[in-house]
């Protein structure tokens, strides 16, 4: 994670830094433009210096009935002044548009926390749909916490009164007045939004002056009005950093610019098929406008033509790049099994959220490894690697790139519906630090009464990869078994045990090419490690600083190459005395590495369609050194 | 391609040995296609034969060009990948009634309506032949099979309707074992876009002569062998087609010593699509089997639009990898990292 590497070392942390970290929630209804808001004030935390994480967590309808309680939509940020590494458990601060939202945020929120809720819309009617028989802003149903009522919905009214907008245009202004109380309440600049604004709204410039002057109206609220004390200004100071250019990704984003980094960086085109589904799709939406990058984008009839498409592709030359979630990447098994047959380089994006079947489209989830790793007709060998962030998803995606082509191999690269849609603060890289890979292709006509062989391969078993369009080198390939010497086709016991094992030994390999398991917290060996992958770094990370500072034996490691595993991980392992592995599954990497080392590692599991708290990651740890 | 010798039908061939059934369709196909690649002046290293599942999909093992045995249904989903990469490639797409019309007719018609630059030869014998003679989606209603041993109940699809349907700018007919199927494959591969030809090809072992009332010697009257801009005659010029103009259909009529104007019958225009879906749809029995180029009107391709689209929109931009990092809002952090 960038934070984890480009800011101060975990261990170097203040011990008081969760007093410099502050978590906002923005809760309304699917329609209130929550994720904008969280969005534009992610952008602004970003620009103060502070680090910060981010959770959406929309549900899957686009704009569910108004006012019920499946249909809020929220944004969670945590910020600070020192290394942020999870979204945060808690809320301190809920803003709550609607009953709704309130309802069904408002049990995570820190005991003595603020609410703000808009109560102009708190009427009979959002009330019962949310099903309060009271309004709890009037009895002491929040007792619990501070709250503090506006009638938000009013106050933006009369605020754009000027721009004569309907009261439904109007209305939808309130987003940006209540962000513009929240830059107030963190001591933000309002600049960046306000030119995000007029170039949202170049067309309609009436509506870019009315939502600017919801926002500037909110922030004057926070300056001028009374309070109450309950809420004053806040300043949380920058989070310090190494000296750089930063900027703020998503894992979506970071994975498309890793994808193009690394078709750059191999020396060749790309070509992406891909099929619409959630949370993959932002992908294909960031690469089809990167045409001038040699990115060809094709949006296919479907998830196997996609993959097909992108297999047919990297046989006429180019990188093949597909991607999707759980039920599509199921579709595509097939096809996968043909690229590892015909060992063509393929790079397989899966953004996993909670299944299965159609599950929780729009939630996280880590439960696709065993179809990662196992998921495939006969025995069909594919490297797998896993992004544990945002800002490494750019990383993962280089390696991903450089696997393919290094070994001509499909490689799946897992990610998730949380890192594809959190942001974080990223030092952009410099691209001249990234050893490029270039691809030669085979153009070598074969001697004089030999015959061209596809199947020809090098020390590390990796195949010759021939461009139709050659001269002299015509060749077949088919997903039909193929003679280890000719590459025709050929269905002999003892050819088939042989390319079997060529397939299995060539995957393997790839480890030799990948550096050894490092501990990214506490030391190799003793009481206890915690072995994670992939988005649950920052609350592991997070519970076993917190436990080291207690003076507890733990270490935390986090696998990023899923298969082949690491070649010194099961020394690692069997170096402490326990071992458990927090997975948003049931236990999936747990029985690879139960599997692989036969160590006794113990699964600690959470399917909620939520990211851990750390706080339960905390519990995990006190209960396995007990 | 520079001026070199001529290639012969032997340049064309693989030294691999053919395993399709004595006396199989599919021996006359690939002998017409390695005969019409030298007349098309071919370069072997610039043509590539992609198929699916089947028999007729094994083709590409014994064509000394490009190839690729893909899985079942998905020949067109993977030679769309691979003329969007290389439109320099001249793809043609090898396909049986099965994987082009069952487990594969989403990307058949999708291949259609993009009009990518390709040639596609469904070989249509009317059973799946690999898997030991099922019935298959062309199979006319009561074809008895393992599968269906009372006879099936589902009416069949029209490979040429469904092609027409899909969107298809080029669509042909011919027999496996027909001399004019040079002439219909030199035309689909003349034809910028995608170009369908289905071709009855006979499957000696599950459903033999199944194509007997147009296809044998006896019964070679019943085949209406179309030409643009030439009367549609069949039965040695006996027979031809005109337009009912009250029931808005075909109609056979008799044409006596030769005068085909006397009989009102009508000039084969391959541009007139409302003809050739009457064409296509001609029960065989009371009309013939309509057979050549049935439609053809090209329009732009596929993969020329997406060059064209990604050339106007580069134009101007550069592709500088640390910009393209470094995009977006960003800051500057210049302080030291604190002290440990």
């Amino acid at each position: 994670m960038a934070t984890a590497r480009h800011f101060v070392p975990p261990e170097d942390a203040s011990p008081d830094a969760p007093l410099e970290a502050v978590v906002v929630r923005f809760a309304g209804d699917s329609g209130d433009g929550m994720q904008l808001t969280g969005g534009q004030f992610t952008l602004s935390t970003a620009l103060a210096g502070n680090d910060l994480a981010t959770f959406p967590d929309f549900p899957a309808e686009i704009r569910a009935p108004q006012g019920t309680t499946f249909g809020v939509s929220a944004f969670q940020i945590n910020f600070g002044s020192a290394a942020i590494e999870t979204a945060g458990d808690a809320p301190d601060v809920l803003i709550a548009m609607n009953p709704a939202a309130l309802k069904t945020n408002v049990g995570d929120l820190k005991a003595g926390g603020l609410i703000i809720a808009d109560e102009g819309e708190f009427g009979q009617r959002n009330l019962a749909k949310a099903g309060y028989e009271t309004n709890p802003l009037d009895d002491d149903q929040l007792a619990k916490w501070q709250v503090m009522r506006l009638n938000i919905s009013q106050l933006t009214l009369d605020a754009v009164k000027p721009f004569g907008l309907g009261n439904k245009e109007a209305l939808r202004c309130k987003n940006m007045w209540t962000l513009g109380l929240a830059l107030w309440m963190f001591d933000r600049e309002r600049d960046p939004i306000v030119s995000w604004l007029k170039a949202k709204f170049a067309k309609a410039p009436e509506l870019a002056e009315a939502n600017i002057a919801a926002l500037n109206a909110g922030h004057a609220y926070g300056e001028t009005a009374e309070l109450g004390g309950q809420v004053t200004q806040h300043h949380i100071g920058a989070a310090p950093a190494e000296p750089g250019l930063y900027r703020t990704v998503t894992g979506a984003e970071a994975i498309s610019l890793g994808l193009v980094a690394g078709a750059k960086l191999a020396g060749l085109p790309m070509f992406f098929g891909g099929y619409p589904i959630t949370p993959a799709s932002a992908i294909l939406h960031h690469l089809s406008r990167l045409k001038e990058y040699g990115v060809t984008t094709f949006q296919a009839e479907d998830e196997i033509a996609a993959i097909a498409a992108s297999i047919g592709a990297s046989f006429a030359g180019s990188l093949g790049v597909t991607s999707s979630s759980g039920p599509g990447i199921a579709l595509k098994t097939e096809a996968m099994g043909l690229a590892i047959m015909t060992e063509l380089p393929l790079v397989i994006v899966n953004s996993q959220r909670g299944g299965p079947s159609t599950g929780l489209p729009t939630k996280t989830e880590q439960s696709d490894l065993y179809q990662a790793v196992y998921g495939r007709n006969g025995d069909a060998p594919l490297p797998v690697i896993a992004a544990r962030s945002p800002a490494d998803a750019f990383d993962c995606a280089i390696e991903a790139c450089r696997i393919a082509v290094q070994y001509m191999t499909p490689v799946m690269l897992l990610t998730d519906g949380y890192i594809a849609n959190a942001a974080e603060p990223w030092k952009v890289p410099d691209m001249g630090g990234y050893a490029p890979f270039e691809v030669s292709f085979h153009t070598e006509p074969p001697a004089e009464g030999e015959a061209v062989n596809p199947y020809r391969r090098d020390e590390k078993l990796k195949r010759v990869w021939i461009k139709p369009g050659t001269p002299g080198l015509m060749h077949r390939i088919g997903g039909i078994e193929k003679n280890v010497g000719s590459g025709h086709i050929d269905y002999a016991p003892a050819n088939h045990q042989a390319m079997t094992d060529i397939r299995a030994h060539k995957v393997l390999g790839i480890a030799d090419s990948c550096p050894d398991q490092d501990v990214c917290l506490g030391e190799a060996g003793g009481r206890l490690a915690v072995v994670g992958w992939g988005s649950t770094f920052g609350p592991i990370h997070q519970a076993v600083r917190r436990a080291r500072r207690a003076g507890q034996d733990v270490s935390h490691i986090h696998v990023r190459h899923i298969w082949p595993l690491p070649k010194n991980l099961g020394d690692l392992l069997r170096s402490y005395d326990r071992i458990i592995v927090p997975e948003m599954n049931t236990g999936q990497l747990k029985t690879v590495l139960r599997d692989q080392f036969l160590v006794d590692a113990r699964p600690v599991n959470k399917t909620s369609g939520q990211p851990f708290k750390i706080a339960e990651i905390e519990a995990a740890i006190d209960e396995a050194l007990r | 391609m520079t001026e070199m010798v001529k290639l012969t039908p032997k340049d064309f061939a693989t030294d691999q040995e053919v395993r399709w059934c004595p006396g199989c369709g599919d021996y006359a196909v690939l002998k017409a296609v390695q005969r019409t690649m030298p007349d098309l002046g071919a370069d072997p290293a610039n043509t590539v034969f992609v198929s699916g599942i089947g028999c007729s999909s094994r083709f590409p093992y014994y064509m000394e060009t490009y190839g690729f045995h893909t899985i079942h249904g998905r020949a067109p989903a993977l030679a769309t990948g691979v003329k969007l990469a290389n439109p320099e490639l001249n793809v043609w797409i090898i396909t049986g009634d099965g994987d082009a019309l069952s487990i594969g007719s989403n990307h058949t018609m999708h291949v259609l309506r993009r009009n990518l630059d390709c040639q596609i030869l469904l070989f249509n014998n009317e059973i799946y032949g690999l898997t030991k003679g099922q019935y298959s989606p062309t199979s006319r209603v009561g074809t008895r099979s393992p599968s269906t041993p009372f006879g099936s109940v589902d009416r069949p699809v029209r490979p040429c309707a469904f092609a027409l349907g899909s969107g298809a700018r080029f669509v042909a007919r011919a027999i496996d074992v027909h001399k004019n199927l040079p002439d219909v494959l030199k035309a689909a591969h003349g034809h910028r876009g995608a170009a369908f030809v289905e071709i009855f090809q006979n499957c000696i072992v599950y459903n033999d002569d199944v194509f007997a009332p147009f296809t044998a010697k006896e019964h070679a009257g019943k085949q209406l062998w179309l030409k643009a801009g030439e009367p549609m005659l069949f039965d040695s010029g006996t027979k031809g087609l005109t337009l009912d103009r009250e029931a808005l259909n075909l109609k056979v009529v008799d044409v006596a010593d030769g005068d085909w104007q006397a009989a009102d019958v009508i000039v084969h225009d391959p541009k007139n699509k409302a003809v050739a879906h009457m064409l296509i749809d001609m029960p065989i029995g009371s009309f013939p089997m309509a057979l050549g180029v049935i439609y053809d009107d090209p329009r732009p391709t596929f993969e020329s639009a997406v060059r064209e689209q990604t050339e106007a929109a580069i134009s101007g931009k550069s592709a500088d990898l640390q910009a393209l990092v470094s995009k977006g809002q960003t800051w500057q952090v210049e302080k030291e990292p604190r002290e440990g």
